[in-house]
């Protein structure tokens, strides 16, 4: 069984090694490929400057050489520094935005998931009532409507009619944490509230729930003592594709409420041809992305006995 | 299920808690008012706080508080003002300049500033290594050039010679009529030798010389903070030769990158300074906030390069067709509506006295029969057999307003249909320099007001022309005659010749002429517009409007 | 907890929106590029039913030509999907073993792929030509398409019909062809009308970050992203194709949703 499950662990983390190695490759032939490099300005650099630059970031050289040469520092921790930002290695620059990008994303994930489970076993409790009815056709509006809507509609409202919120920044203002958690949950929030909804709906017909009402237990003891546990399994499934959703999310999100996070650093350094800001990005997402995929499906197998069997 | 109901409620407190409370937002700048410290708007994240690598405005900004050259400009004038050097003297020629340093001037650690230390941040700048993008603005003084180009490796050739302690002097290549103007630029920028070579290699691009707690400075602020992103506050230099009548505590410099962002942040009390000023927005502040906008000329033009390597545009009668069919005025008061001037030379006008040639307005007027006419005489009658044209700019909502109106022009006025084509910002820059377009959006903003800094950029191997236009009579008099003038008005005259020269060539489409637009809070004294849009942060202050009854 | 009644609502509205976007260069009232300086942005009126922008122009018909953009952006994009996805799947689930397992392993892995900040890449380094928009998007959105099919596949290889298409000796193609695929076009369906609105959504993601179509093309995207720099001014600009792009994707939702649910009733078991 522990075995099993180590090999599991070890397989999947040999396969994210070669993973990242292609996100790596494919990184580094589209940026390479991308007209224009990262000291093209508007004013012409002369002959000299260029050559003194490329030649001391060793774009100069083949491109292997240079991919290979960046593969070594990698691996050794160390991403190079920023063309965009002489005088800051791109380490230095993913440690200033990070906090405000994983603070954005836990926060907008505790408020999916706390108004998604709630909201959800409410339309369960009764499919077809009216609380059903309703939060379920806010949840469809919630995944009809992108962030990049409901942001500027959320500023709109809050921000200039009612002035009731800051209008932008992260951690500036008393309350400006708001609408950007807001605008990130909603979408999550909406399909959480479904699958929650779906698992329940499916638990409360089994026949241990029968056992349990026919005990004479209030309904929504049922839900949360009993049903709650099976049914977020498919909650739990989301959550690894949620997280890698967050990170298109924070992109607009950043964008729109102008947060110094590193989804607006990316934007930004694929416009300025940050060579190695864009693959140390990158791969820290792709690394990211592949890390919750397992950490989920670990989280299953502890809530499944089911699968544990499968994999015994 | 009470445990369960408190559990829920914990996690909504704990979810208030993180995101903090909702209350009604405070004004930071009224904050700052009492308090002296300055919120302003700086459109983006400075890509470095070295003198010699920076070569943003925004970057620009910061460095003019943090440090000092040896002469400023006058806030209002941009007459040179004794800074650095208390006085200095010219020889007859105008080719030796003598500067007195001020024995009082300090670094930010308290060291003396010497005339070695700017001997020294001279060699600095020249060296290829670092990429200073405005290395060629040393190219006055005599053999820096020379010493660039790696001719010889010897810097004591370069006419920069440090007679004792306290006096700089320099020969200059040929006499300058802008040379003093450089003086105030960051390439020329004192820098504080021990400091950066503290870090490694002073000439290594990667250095961290430049971080707080290691930048020295000369300047009347020092670096206090720099969070990524976020922002950089300097702080009052105690060391500061005048420092007692620097007004201001600290000044804050926001990377606020979105225009309509940084309109609200102003509005709702946040800053006391914006970089710009959405178009839409104008109007607004027109009508009910006029005190709060400020606009002024700014030394910059707007045009449309033609590649006239392209056949179809290879013929003058098409570029000069193309220029008469657009109402600049139509624009500028349309589109634009910050009181940007119609453009018909490439020199804005009253660049520290010159102006442009007076026939150019008539030369380029908007007459769609005589563009018609023109055309036709093209062998393009009614836009007949014109290829469709594309207009390149770099995407930017303002670009593609002035494009739009363009296309619309040509097209009702000479049937002439053009696309528009958007790059982003680095591929617009590839595309344009390898010449691959028909037509591009392209300005230049003026390094120092001088009319030859608009001028140069037309010179044949200048590789900022990239529209083939090559006109050998046009170097002639930029090159040859305009350095052997002997008087300001004559130095004009040439210059009006090339000007002339450059304008029945026609590469390019004049459009109109910058405006800076900045929102202005009232507590902020002492700030007067200039041509090159450059505060001088020791001469601001602020008063808390609470007070204005006492005035 | 969808009713009848709004399934067919919004198979009405959706067949409208469609029919009226797709018809946009003989039903708007104006020309969508057509300029008027000096009318400015106006709010909405008699002559401009949504009001016109900041260059005069008619947003009514900006939004029916944007829709219609964005509409045969969504449609060419998830037929790349469809094909890439379907061929995918079918093969792998067909041929199986060694194949099947290779393929799939290469699916979960772009699954892991970072491919937002691809497709950004992408539009970054080749400029943004609509056939590439639409390529990108479809090579995005057809993974778990892929996936559907080749569970679909897998299960009805086991089925006897395919046993005995075998024993009468039909060809591997023949079987596929002729007996696999028709049998799982239901589920190919559904996740095809819900391949739409993500795809709709991505372009429209993409508009907005400035990478999608270009002036004076416009797609509800763009016009979603002018309008917001100017909501304080000109809400309408905001509002208007914020509420089209939102009615359409929720009319599209709303009715794969319907179709599944119908399709999981009809068989049991059928569609993971």
């Amino acid at each position: 069984m522990n075995s099993a499950l180590l090999r599991m662990i070890a397989g999947r983390l040999a396969s994210a090694a070669l993973l990242l190695l292609l996100v790596a490759a494919v990184t580094f032939a589209l940026i390479h490929a991308a007209p224009g490099g990262p000291f093209a300005s508007d004013r012409a650099v002369s002959a000299e400057v260029e050559a003194a630059l490329n030649a001391q970031y060793r774009l100069d050289q083949p491109l292997p050489a240079q991919f290979f040469a960046y593969l070594g520092q990698a691996l050794q921790g160390n991403f190079g520094p920023s063309y965009r930002y002489p005088g800051r290695t791109v380490s230095e620059l993913i440690i200033a935005g990070l906090p405000a990008t994983l603070e954005l994303a836990c926060y907008a994930l505790l408020l999916a998931l706390l108004i998604g489970i709630v909201a959800g076993s409410l339309a369960a409790r009764r499919p077809g009532s009216a609380a059903d009815q309703l939060s379920m056709g806010l949840a469809l509006l919630g995944i009809c409507l992108p962030a990049f809507v409901l942001g500027p509609l959320l500023v709109l409202v809050f921000g200039v009619y009612l002035e009731w919120l800051p209008v932008s920044g992260w951690g500036e203002l008393a309350g400006d944490k708001w609408l950007p958690t807001v605008t990130l949950a909603a979408g999550y929030c909406a399909y959480i509230a479904r699958l929650t909804r779906a698992g329940l709906c499916q638990q409360l017909s089994q026949p241990y729930i029968i056992t349990a009402r026919s005990k004479g237990l209030s309904e929504l003891a049922i839900i949360v003592h009993h049903a709650l546990r099976g049914a977020l399994l498919p909650v739990v499934a989301y959550l690894g594709p949620a997280c890698a959703g967050l990170i298109a999310g924070s992109f607009v999100v950043e964008t729109i409420f102008q947060i110094p996070g590193i989804g607006r650093f990316y934007i930004q350094a694929a416009f300025n041809r940050d060579y190695t800001l864009i693959m140390a990005l990158t791969l820290f997402f792709a690394a990211l992305i592949i890390f919750f995929n397992l950490l989920a499906d670990l989280v299953a197998l502890w809530l499944d006995p089911r699968q544990r069997e499968a994999l015994s | 299920m009470l445990l369960y109901r408190a559990q829920r409620c914990a996690a909504v407190l704990a979810i208030v808690a993180l995101l903090g409370a909702c209350s009604p937002a405070e004004r930071r700048a009224d904050l700052g008012s009492e308090q002296g410290v300055l919120h302003w708007g700086n459109a983006s994240e400075p890509q470095s706080l070295d003198p010699h690598i920076a070569n943003g405005v925004p970057e620009q900004k910061i460095l003019s508080a943090l440090f000092e050259g040896l002469v400023g400009k006058d806030p209002q004038t941009l007459a040179p003002i004794p800074a650095g050097a208390s006085h200095w003297q010219v020889s007859d020629d105008g080719l030796r300049y003598r500067f007195f340093l001020r024995p009082q001037a300090r670094w930010s650690n308290g060291d003396a500033v010497t005339a070695e230390d700017y001997r020294w941040a001279w060699w600095r700048a020249l060296q290829p290594q670092l990429g200073n993008p405005f290395a060629t603005l040393l190219f006055v003084i005599a053999g820096a050039q020379q010493y660039w180009q790696q001719q010889h490796g010897d810097f004591d050739q370069v006419g920069i010679r440090v007679l004792d302690r306290l006096t700089l002097e320099v020969e200059l290549a040929h006499p300058s009529e802008h040379f003093l103007q450089l003086l105030d630029m960051p390439t020329l920028y004192p820098l504080h030798r021990a400091s950066i070579e503290r870090h490694g290699n002073p000439s290594a691009r990667a250095s961290r010389w430049t971080h707080p707690g290691n930048l020295v400075s000369n300047g009347p602020f020092r670096l206090r903070q720099w969070q990524i992103n976020r922002r950089i506050t300097v702080e009052k230099n105690p060391h500061y030769w005048e420092a007692q009548s620097v007004a201001l505590n600290q000044i804050v410099f926001y990377p606020t990158e979105n225009i309509t962002t940084e309109e609200r942040l102003f509005r709702a009390g946040q800053l006391h300074y914006s970089y710009d000023v959405p178009v839409d927005k104008l109007r607004y502040y027109q009508r009910y906030h006029p005190e709060q906008l400020s606009l002024a000329p700014y030394l910059g033009s707007y045009f449309y390069r033609f590649n006239t390597r392209r056949p179809e545009l290879a013929d003058a009668r098409v570029r000069r067709a193309l220029a008469m069919a657009i109402d600049r005025q139509l624009i500028t008061e349309q589109v634009l509506r910050a009181g940007q001037l119609p453009a018909f030379a490439m020199t804005p006008p009253n660049t520290a006295g010159y102006y442009p040639p007076a026939t150019a307005p008539q030369q380029l007027r908007f007459d769609p029969a005589a563009a018609r006419a023109l055309l036709a005489a093209a062998g393009y009658p009614n836009g007949e057999g014109l290829p469709s044209l594309e207009i390149l700019y770099n995407t930017q909502e303002e670009h593609r307003k002035v494009a739009v109106a363009i296309q619309q022009m040509w097209k009702q006025h000479l049937n002439v249909d053009a696309t528009l084509h958007n790059q982003e910002w680095k591929v617009y820059l590839d595309t344009e320099r390898r010449g691959d377009y028909q037509i591009a959006r392209a300005s230049w903003i003026g390094d120092y007001v001088d009319a030859r800094n608009f001028l140069e950029i037309w010179l044949c191997a200048s590789d900022n022309n990239r529209t083939g236009w090559c006109d050998p009579e046009f170097d002639r008099i930029l090159l040859e005659a305009l350095p052997r003038a002997n008087s300001t008005a004559q130095r004009h005259q040439l210059l009006q010749q090339a000007e002339q020269r450059l304008l029945d060539g026609l590469p390019l489409l004049p459009i109109y002429t910058y405006t800076s637009k900045h929102l202005i809070h009232p507590d902020l004294r002492g700030y007067s517009a200039n041509l090159l849009n450059q505060p001088l942060f020791k001469r601001l202050w602020l008063q808390p409007h609470n007070e204005l009854g006492d005035e | 907890m969808t009713g009848k009644l709004a399934t067919s609502a919004a198979l009405w509205l959706l067949a409208t929106i469609t029919a009226v976007c797709l018809l946009a260069p003989w039903l708007a009232p104006y020309d969508p590029s057509a300029q008027n300086l000096l009318l400015g942005a106006q709010p909405p009126s008699l002559q401009h039913w949504l009001g016109t922008d900041s260059f005069g122009r008619d947003l009514l018909s900006r939004l029916l030509h944007g829709g219609r953009l964005s509409m045969l952006i969504g449609l060419c994009a998830t037929a790349v999907a469809l094909l890439l996805g379907v061929s995918w799947g079918a093969t792998a689930g067909f041929v199986g073993g060694r194949t099947d397992a290779l393929m799939m392993r290469v699916v979960d892995a772009l699954y892991a792929l970072p491919f937002v900040m691809f497709v950004v890449l992408l539009m970054v380094v080749f400029g943004r030509s609509l056939a590439l928009l639409f390529i990108a998007i479809g090579a995005v959105e057809w993974l778990t398409m892929a996936r559907i099919v080749r569970a679909q596949v897998r299960a009805l290889k086991q089925s006897e019909f395919v046993e005995a298409a075998r024993c009468i000796g039909l060809s591997n193609r023949q079987i596929l062809w002729r007996h696999v695929l028709p049998n799982c076009s239901g589920p190919i369906i559904v996740y095809t009308t819900l391949t739409i609105p993500s795809v709709m959504l991505l372009e429209a993601f993409l508009s907005f970050l400035g990478l999608g179509v270009q002036p004076p093309q416009s797609s509800w995207g763009a016009l979603i992203s002018q309008g917001v720099e100017t909501m304080e001014e000109y809400p309408w600009l905001l509002l208007y194709p914020a509420a089209a792009l939102t009615t359409t994707l929720l009319c599209l939702n709303l009715l794969g949703d319907q179709l599944r649910d119908w399709l999981e009733n009809s068989s049991p078991g059928g569609a993971a």
